[in-house]
């Protein structure tokens, strides 16, 4: 299958003082037709950068100081504002972290579908457009005559919902998705999965997931890219990622969630904090909180290898052969 | 419900107006001296010989007894006030405190409430392009300048105005609304007149205010900016025009809006200063002529107006603030 989104050496640096922080650095990944990629990562590991820098919606300080962001072979980074504003929405779209505050207070549900299906089709009359917004809130299960309430009238799940119907409203061929079922309880967190689910085969969008919630993308993902310090350590099929983790981190990072479908065991937290970006550790950034380094670990700094369907940073595995 | 709401204000505001009635006939009985007295104390000094006492009675059947019972005297000014009667002027003897008002307020409403709009309109215009692009050099320019504007005086910015374009350039007239030499009417020579004599004051009024606005709007586009709802609508591709009108500029202006509505209200009680530095027409100047002469009907009469003027403007731009943030009619 054709790749969508082809992601090169993605570097993004906040350049506030003297030294820029870098908060992504050479990220690369792939993203296929219809594929669900999961990022997940603790807090500061770059995962909200990439998201802003995925969709060119980053402010400043933020920049983008290197990489190439390929959209069916055309580069989001080089375009102009005009360019990129007509493939908004229509080919890229976003789920914010919280729908209370991604949708304008002031203006109906309906309103905020319409201007953006009316932005992006100049033929579409002001009455087709409401009609339309009515049936995308149907599709996640929203009555249509929700479609005159204002944000605040509906619940917490339903913002959330109406948001994601939101991101769909142009027929994107990509959504990014920003941990859209963190501000919601578990009941309406699996609700939205399965929605989310469903609405990828019925309309074969790709999907790129943010969270910190290892557990839940291990449910609904393909594809894991597990970040740390701004960079991907790990990254492959959920299934391998989960049954056998290489790098010392992600294990960390699976072992500390209890499992969703099996018997509840043992959970063991990371110990030590996520490194300090503005004064990254020497060589790999977790070696200091990393139970299997061993010499050299904190002045080389491991590269991106591949081990059969899978790629880990790790120098356990020093030229892409298993360790074991 | 919205009908119980809509009640519920207008009681609250028609409580508050009794109040400021009662207020305002109370407060100037309370202070020392009373319009009889002044105008008697007045003749005799004049005359010298003491005033004979049926003169002090029809001065007394004109402006009140002192003497009175407070009860029957709060009647008989609730009975005036029911026919549009605020008294008579004691310095314009005897012309109706309310003949006076009427004729003062078209004046102050065409010049300050024409500036206090067009204030409002440029600077929350200047405001949310300023505060859209913070720290862009439009911003760093006019954002320091504008602080520097609202911290001068303004009757010094107003009194700079009249000497620089009234007396040395001799642009604009030094004072009064209209030219007197022609018939007050609807003439074409007439509008002009007014325009002529309006434009300076009206100037500087829109100089000394419209930072206040941009200030404002400013910080609150910065914080609007910021927020979610607007990162989205960029995501969505629409016009930059749009989200910043539709998304950021119409969420920063709901503060904005409350002391718009209150400085509307504040429109009856006319620009003070401006008025009595260019002479104009309007309530401020009769407050101030009454203020120094010490017209106490027509100081009432005044107060009474400014007091229910402001009320409205708060009942309008209640009713208005629901119309305008639909969160409100929730919790209502």
């Amino acid at each position: 299958m054709s790749a969508v989104l082809v992601v090169e050496g993605l570097t993004v640096d906040y350049v506030t003082g003297a030294e820029p922080v870098r908060a992504c650095d050479d990220v690369s990944f792939e993203l296929r037709r219809g594929e669900i990629l999961g990022v997940a990562g603790e807090s500061g590991s770059g995962k909200s950068t990439l998201i802003t820098a995925l969709t060119r919606l980053q402010r400043p300080p933020a920049v983008t100081t290197a990489g190439r962001i390929e959209f069916h072979g055309t580069d989001l980074v080089a375009l102009g504002p005009d360019d990129l504003r007509k493939l908004r929405w229509t080919s890229l779209a976003i789920v914010l972290q919280s729908a209370m505050d991604a949708l304008n207070p002031v203006m109906r549900v309906g309103a905020q579908f319409v201007d953006v299906l009316r932005a992006h089709d100049k033929t579409l009359s002001r009455k087709d457009a409401w009609t339309r917004a009515a049936e995308l809130l149907g599709m996640v299960g929203i009555s249509a005559d929700r479609v005159r309430s204002y944000p605040h009238e509906l619940s917490g799940g339903m913002r959330q919902r109406a948001s994601i119907a939101l991101a769909l409203a142009c027929g994107p061929e990509l959504v990014v998705m920003d941990e859209p079922t963190t501000a919601v309880d578990v009941v309406m967190q699996r609700q939205i999965l399965a929605q989310v689910l469903r609405l990828r085969r019925e309309l074969g969008f790709a999907v790129v997931f943010v969270t910190h919630d290892l557990s839940l993308l291990l449910e609904l993902a393909d594809r894991i890219a597990i970040m740390y310090g701004g960079r991907i350590v790990e990254i492959g099929t959920a299934e391998s990622l989960y049954g056998k983790p290489r790098h010392p981190y992600t294990r960390g990072l699976r072992d500390s969630f209890p499992p969703l479908r099996s018997p509840l065991r043992k959970l063991n937290g990371i110990p030590g904090s996520p490194p300090d970006l503005r004064n990254p550790p020497p060589g790999c950034p977790f070696h200091p909180r990393c139970a299997d380094r061993f010499d050299g670990c904190d002045e080389q700094r491991p590269e991106l290898l591949t081990i059969e369907d899978h790629a880990v940073a790790c120098r356990l595995y020093p030229s892409g052969e298993d360790q074991s | 419900m919205r009908l119980a709401f809509l009640a519920r204000r207008l009681g609250f505001y028609l409580a508050a107006a009794a109040a400021a009635i009662g207020l305002n006939f109370l407060l100037p009985r309370l202070m020392p001296g009373d319009p009889s007295s002044a105008i008697v104390e007045e003749l005799e000094r004049v005359s010298g010989q003491q005033v004979p006492a049926e003169t002090l009675m029809s001065i007394r059947a004109i402006f009140g007894n002192p003497h009175a019972n407070l009860a029957q005297q709060f009647a008989d000014y609730l009975r005036q006030l029911s026919h549009g009667d605020l008294g008579v002027s004691v310095v314009n003897f005897p012309v109706p405190v309310a003949d006076l008002v009427w004729q003062a307020l078209p004046w102050t409403l065409l010049l300050v409430g024409t500036t206090t709009i067009t204030a409002f309109a440029i600077g929350t215009l200047l405001g949310v392009v300023a505060g859209w692009k913070a720290g862009s050099r439009f911003d760093a320019i006019l954002t320091p300048f504008t602080t520097f504007l609202s911290s001068v005086p303004y009757f010094w910015v107003a009194l700079l105005a009249l000497w620089i374009f009234g007396f040395v350039l001799g642009w604009t007239p030094l004072s009064g609304g209209y030219d007197a030499d022609l018939p007050q009417g609807f003439s074409f020579a007439y509008a002009v007149s007014v325009l002529h004599h309006g434009v300076l004051p009206a100037a500087t009024i829109v100089f000394s205010a419209f930072g206040g606005w941009l200030l404002g709007m400013r910080n609150m586009t910065v914080t609007t900016v910021r927020e979610d709802y607007v990162l989205l609508a960029q995501a969505k591709g629409l016009s930059p025009k749009r989200v910043m009108f539709r998304y950021a500029a119409r969420n920063a202006m709901l503060p904005s809006f409350t002391g718009f509505a209150m400085a509307l209200g504040g429109v009856v009680g006319g620009a003070l200063l401006t008025e009595i530095v260019f002479s104009y027409p309007g309530i401020g100047y009769l407050l101030y002529e009454s203020l120094q002469k010490r017209d106490y009907p027509m100081m009432q009469g005044v107060f009474l107006l400014i007091t229910l003027a402001v009320l409205l403007a708060n009942l309008v731009a209640d009713l208005a603030y629901v119309l305008l943030d639909p969160r409100i009619r929730a919790n209502r």
